[in-house]
């Protein structure tokens, strides 16, 4: 499959990726996140959530699962992928007990000088379907030359 | 306060945990001779960890990690951590706008390492932001 065929295409991370408080918290600790909201789950209930609260980041993992599908399509390795951008709309917080589903779409290839500039929107969603984060990213693939 | 700024400290031991945490598992971030073969100085840092400081220090201005509604960045330079004891500083600043119509404040973001911006564009819409 050439590379304009894989533009549009929606992609669906296989399986689902289920959030847990260890990885929330794990997560909250790797980036020095110190709300309770993140780690105490009383806090996070007494917010009026129903669980431990993702860092707004967080949907990087989700969201790089379908990201994962697009590069490996492309067939980039990870050691030549540059992130360049990178974009999230919270449609809710993630909380742990969520199970996420990721649908990748390349919105757009260009070569640039050898490299591939990698435009791709992620949309994550819950076990009722509905919208919890949209993700946006570009990714720098560097040419064998570069 | 409608800005802040703080500065926190990126060691090596920080990128091999922030790897495990988000499952970024990419050899620039932990090795330096794959990092040298792909013409990086050296180990970086990923440009999520950069992020990540930049929401959470957002979320700290803002009264909360669960206000940050969107985030957006440029990864516009890198972050160098050198393998030693001291690792580097990222400074992140921050400036409220005014609310737009949805009562959401954007907050500009600015990251910078070593006098350079390493992040560009960075917007962040955070809502029940702090009052002036």
């Amino acid at each position: 499959m050439g590379l304009d065929d894989l533009v549009g295409q929606e992609l669906t991370a296989p399986g689902e990726y289920e959030v847990s408080r260890g990885k929330v918290r794990e997560f909250a600790a790797a980036i020095g996140e110190a709300s309770p909201l993140c780690s105490d789950v009383e806090a996070a209930r007494a917010a009026g959530y129903t669980d431990l609260v993702a860092p707004a980041t967080f949907a990087v993992i989700p969201a790089f699962l379908g990201l994962g599908e697009v590069m490996g399509r492309i067939g980039a390795p990870l050691q030549r992928q540059v992130h360049g951008e990178q974009g999230f709309i919270h449609h809710r917080p993630i909380v742990a007990g969520d199970v996420l589903t990721t649908t990748a779409t390349a919105e757009r290839i260009r070569n640039v000088g050898g490299n591939l500039f990698v435009t791709v929107s992620c949309r994550v969603s819950d076990a009722s379907g509905e919208p919890v984060t949209t993700a946006r990213s570009v990714v720098v693939v560097r040419g064998e030359g570069a | 306060m409608s800005s802040f700024s703080t500065t926190y400290r990126v060691r090596r031991d920080d990128l091999v945990r922030y790897a495990g945490a988000s499952r970024d598992f990419n050899p620039i971030h932990y090795s330096d001779r794959i990092a040298m073969a792909m013409g990086l100085p050296g180990v970086i840092a990923h440009g999520m960890l950069t992020m990540a400081l930049a929401a959470r220090a957002v979320g700290e201005w803002a009264g909360g990690p669960d206000r940050v509604t969107s985030f957006t960045v440029r990864f516009t330079s890198m972050v160098v951590v050198p393998d030693d004891d001291e690792g580097v500083d990222v400074v992140l600043a921050g400036e409220a706008g005014e609310p737009d119509e949805a009562g959401l404040v954007p907050v500009t973001v600015t990251a910078t390492c070593q006098g350079e911006a390493v992040l560009g564009k960075a917007t962040a819409l955070v809502r029940d932001a702090p009052s002036r």
